[in-house]
């Protein structure tokens, strides 16, 4: 029999506010152990939350960015339950009513464009951190409280590929609008996957078994791979499989059974009334609408249609924001944008990518890149000496015309001839110059 | 809704607290007296009616996002049963 | 000195006939003299209050026209955080909690130059009606010590009403103000919900609680009341209308106010000798020329039960956080983390309390949470819509504030759900979110019986005018127990 399997995600996102949700302590990193705490964060006897007016923009923004429907009138929750880092023993969430309902995110899917829904975002605060040594267990409150929203997909994800887009894609976004910095690596994203199997065709849903513990994207494409294998395995030899909370082990690369608790959890969601109700009308919503940045479907249509730039050029030069933002820095310099995105898609991120580094992380300007091109268009080097400018610069940063003045890479021979036997290398290799739109950079070494 | 025994012992357990047979047995029946009390609200319709949280309804008490100072470490850690290396110290949990 | 009011105090000091000092020290003898017998106190902070004294009476040496309260000794119910003194709620739970900050309260009474003395008794975690669920000591009434001063702030009332402190604030979840000031011969005030910043007051029911004031009469409420009210972006609840000077309506005149007699609140449940000591309060407000009509409220009959339910669930999660992690009690014996709360908790928390967490977790838990949690939030609803209605035809609603005057220890304490029939009329205000005001009304068989007035939101004013001119037209206030 073949089956189907059902994948939902729950992603968390630490927002990118200065304060905590409930109060005035920072959001920062580093620093002590227990020096970004009050009494509100603590949990102390007496103390109240106040809610953070920016971690609501915030919310309302991603919600936006996601095709969400912004609930006009919701109010705060809690969700009780004990653990030690946990300083109130509830967290202040959202239940009936999330701010954000009914949204989505467009994939590639295998068939095409696929639209993943999403069904609600909601606010909430982090918990504090256990360190867990062998005499007990040590807890640091300065993440207590920081503001999170919680994305929680619909079912409609098929295979482990198209989840690992949907997370993608759902980080370019967040990251557009700046509503975090999204890095999983320093768990200011989350990402828990409930993941069942069914036989292909059925209507119903199989048991749900919730994974956690996948600290990045390619994780969370494992774990999900590994779990469909397992299910599919324990149903064809007849085994039921168990409604259960199951941990990706990185280094066994499969999931594990997590001890099951004493009793099924109950949160005990009731309306916390120490929040008055949060009532977002038009206006706000507005004024967050306007502050929108353009998102990157945006964008990209905006570099197939204005700039002339391929959809695939287009598609991965939106991908994150970054990259965007250097392009049209480059553009705004007065680069043309064909001979920029061919750069960037090749030699750039060619090098990134061989070097494990982002582009954040480029030391040469947007100008630099222009200017590059300036020169290669003026015939002062040669598309090869290009290649060497370019990694110059990579390297030092220094801008091309220092480099090729100090390094004596000026072109001396005659530049007409020159460029002659370039064109007539490129027309005799036209599927190079496709590869090299494409950005396979193997085309470059011709 | 009688309450029984096992209902209290699952609430107990919710609730992180622990009674012996005889307390158990005095809980049951204190807080059936008190339901069997409260039991009196069905006869009030409440069809349509909304819930209010609140006396009066109130909306949008809204904090600037500007960092205050937090506690100094000390006065965060004052009252910890048991503290050690600027941490709140528990017992091993055992997940 | 110490059967003086605030005002009395206030102007002896302007007068320079005494001392701030003087008074406070006046006070910490009296407390030293009769809080054994009393039990009034869970702490004194003696080197605080002289220190506070003092600088007033550095600020009245060199000339300065000083707040009302300056200078004047009071007393907070323990579950009223002051940085770097205990704060208890009567409970082993909390023993020794030193608090690292103020309570906004507490930061308006400094800055008034209030000075505090102590802390006083409670029912744990103010969960009760009689101060006998307090985990440290008995508090007895100054009327009679074999009686108790009603609760859960019967601390607060005692101090007062025996001349320790002058004024002393208490916290009101269902009557925890008015029903001990009712049962001590003290004026007890219950604001809006949202006039009086909670923030500092550890929570026993967020959607319920509110800080006011005891004191020897309605004169000084006002002028506690002037210094207590207000928002507070701290407390997200707290109310952003604007507060005004409440010493303004105490003119005396009452003529043609309309005050409406709920028929249910003067019905079976009232004693006779109860009923006779209301009645005769209620030709007082006539003489003065109240216009006194019966209404009907027949849905505060349900009040107590929404009570029950909402303060009982709102407290199991607000003190889901003594867990003998952070502060608080830990057990001394444990086997794991889990076991830590177990046991702190089932060592740390009295039976009332207890009781109180099981039937919030029972309300609040799956299959049980809309038949009794979200019904009583819907027959809030109702309440709060019945008294808006009768707020149409009167001014101010009246009633006994508690069935009974104060009762002998133990008298209760067996069948919970007698004792929680005490608070039988002050519990629908709370509901409902309204202001109360507790005044002593008379005497019976030699015990203090209070008066109730309820007003509409925010209608403080209001409340103390009526309060004002009837206790000016009566001597009750007058009276002091003879401790």
């Amino acid at each position: 029999m073949k089956y189907e399997a059902i994948i939902g995600l729950e992603v968390h996102v630490e927002l990118a506010t200065k304060t905590k949700m409930y109060c005035s302590c920072t959001t920062e990193f580093g620093g002590d152990t227990n020096n970004h705490c009050c009494p509100v964060c603590l949990g102390l006897p007496g103390s109240l939350p106040v809610l953070n007016k920016e971690a609501v923009n915030y919310a309302i923004k991603a919600g936006l960015a996601l095709n969400c429907t912004i609930n006009k009138e919701t109010y705060m929750a809690r969700k009780n339950y004990f653990y030690p880092d946990c300083p109130k023993n509830y967290q202040i969430t959202q239940d009936e009513t999330p701010l954000c309902t009914d949204g989505y995110i467009e994939v590639a899917g295998e068939d095409g464009e696929k639209k993943i829904r999403i069904h609600r975002i909601h606010i909430e605060e982090d918990t504090g951190k256990g360190f867990h040594r062998v005499d007990g267990s040590y807890y640091d409150f300065n993440r207590a409280g920081v503001p999170l929203i919680e994305i929680v997909s619909s079912p409609d994800m098929r295979t482990p590929q198209e989840a690992k887009e949907y997370l993608e894609k759902l980080k370019a976004i967040l990251q557009y609008v700046g509503v975090s910095d999204c890095k999983m690596e320093e768990g200011s994203l989350r990402c828990d996957a409930n993941v069942s199997i069914r036989p292909e065709g059925s209507e119903e849903f199989g048991v749900k078994v919730e994974i956690k513990n996948m600290n990045s994207f390619r994780a969370v494409e494992k774990a999900i791979e590994y779990e469909i294998k397992r299910q599919i395995k324990a149903v064809e030899n007849g085994e039921d499989i168990v409604q259960e909370t199951r941990r990706w082990d990185e280094s066994r690369l499969e999931t594990v059974s997590m001890r099951s608790k004493e009793h099924a959890h109950d949160y005990r969601y009731f309306p916390d009334a120490d929040i008055i109700s949060l009532s977002v009308d038009d206006e706000w919503i507005n004024r967050v609408k306007e502050s929108l940045p353009e998102l990157p479907e945006q964008k990209k249509t905006r570099y197939v249609k204005e700039l002339g730039l391929p959809e695939y050029d287009a598609m991965i030069l939106t991908m994150s924001k970054s990259l965007a933002a250097f392009f049209e820095a480059c553009v705004a310099e007065g680069g043309n944008p064909k001979e920029v995105s061919n750069w960037m898609m090749g030699e750039l991120l060619r090098t990134l990518n061989d070097k494990m580094l982002e582009i954040d992380d480029v030391k040469f300007r947007p100008a630099d890149l222009v200017k590059l091109i300036e020169l290669i268009n003026k015939g002062t080097i040669s598309g090869t000496i290009a290649k060497k400018v370019f990694k110059e610069m990579f390297e030092t940063g220094n801008n091309p015309e220092k480099i090729v003045e100090e390094k004596g890479m000026v072109q001396v021979s005659d530049e007409g001839a020159i460029i002659e036997i370039i064109n007539k290398v490129l027309d005799e290799n036209p599927q190079s110059v496709i590869d090299f739109k494409n950005g396979k950079t193997k085309a470059m070494a011709l | 809704m009688a309450v029984t025994i096992k209902d209290v012992e699952y609430v107990a357990k919710l609730a992180r607290l622990e009674f012996n047979e005889q307390q158990m047995q005095k809980f049951t029946q204190d807080l059936n007296g008190i339901l069997g009390y409260v039991e009196k609200l069905s006869e009030v319709d409440t069809e349509g009616v909304e819930i209010s949280i609140h006396p009066f309804p109130m909306f949008n008490a809204l904090r600037e996002d500007i960092v205050r100072p937090s506690l100094d470490r000390e006065e965060a850690l004052l009252n910890a049963p048991e503290k050690e290396d600027n941490l709140f110290k528990v017992p091993k949990v055992i997940e | 000195m110490h059967r003086k009011t605030i005002h009395e105090i206030r102007d002896l000091l302007r007068k320079k006939e005494v001392t701030a000092v003087e008074v406070t020290e006046n006070s910490l003898k009296r407390i030293n003299e009769i809080d054994d017998k009393l039990g009034a106190f869970v702490s004194i902070e003696a080197d605080k209050a002289l220190e506070a004294a003092r600088e007033v009476d550095k600020k009245l040496q060199a000339g300065e026209t000083l707040p009302d309260l300056a200078g004047i000794p009071m007393a907070l119910k323990d579950n009223m955080c002051m940085k770097g003194t205990i704060s208890t709620c009567s409970s082993r739970m909390m023993e020794g909690f030193l608090s690292p900050y103020d309570a906004t309260v507490v930061e308006r009474l400094k800055a008034n130059g209030a000075v505090i003395v102590g802390k006083a008794n409670m029912d744990e975690f103010a969960m009760g009606s009689s101060t006998e669920t307090s985990a440290f000591k008995l508090t007895k009434n100054p009327y009679d010590l074999e009686r108790v001063p009603g609760g859960s702030s019967g601390g607060s009332a005692a101090s007062v009403a025996a001349g320790e402190v002058y004024y002393s604030l208490g916290s009101d979840t269902g009557g925890s103000i008015r029903q001990p000031a009712s049962l001590c011969g003290l004026v007890g005030f219950k604001p809006t919900y949202g006039r009086v910043s909670r923030y500092g007051l550890v929570a026993f029911a967020s959607s319920l609680d509110q800080i006011g004031p005891f004191t020897k009469d309605v004169e000084d409420c006002a002028i506690v009341m002037n210094t207590l009210a207000g928002h507070d972006p701290m407390d997200s609840t707290s109310a952003k209308v604007e507060v005004p000077d409440y010493t303004k309506f105490l003119t005396k005149d009452i003529r043609g106010m309309r005050i409406g007699m709920p028929k249910e609140y003067f019905g079976e449940g009232v004693p006779e000798d109860m009923r006779k000591c209301m009645m005769e309060a209620i030709d007082v407000l006539k003489s003065l020329g109240a216009e006194i009509k019966e209404i009907s409220l027949p849905l505060s009959e349900y009040a107590l039960a929404v009570y029950y339910i909402l303060a009982s669930s709102e407290a199991s999660s607000n003190l889901a956080r003594f867990d003998g992690i952070r502060y608080g009690y830990r057990a001394k014996e444990f086997t794991d983390a889990i076991d830590i709360y177990v046991k702190s908790r089932t060592e740390g928390f009295g039976d009332e309390v207890k009781r109180r967490i099981m039937l919030g977790t029972y309300a609040l838990s799956a299959g049980y949470y809309d038949a009794y949690y979200k019904k009583a939030l819907r027959v809030r609803t109702r309440i709060i819509n019945e008294y808006k209605e009768a707020f149409k035809e009167v001014d101010v609603i009246v009633s006994p504030t508690s069935p009974s005057v104060a009762f002998k220890f133990g008298e209760k304490t067996a069948n919970p759900l007698e004792m929680y029939l005490s608070d039988i009329y002050t519990v629908p205000v709370n509901i409902a979110g309204v202001p109360g005001v507790s005044v002593p009304a008379g005497f019976i068989k030699g015990l203090p019986a209070g008066l109730q007035f309820i007003g509409n939101y925010f209608e403080e004013g209001t409340l103390l005018k009526v309060a004002h001119a009837f206790e000016q037209a009566t001597d009750h206030h007058k009276v002091r127990p003879t401790i």
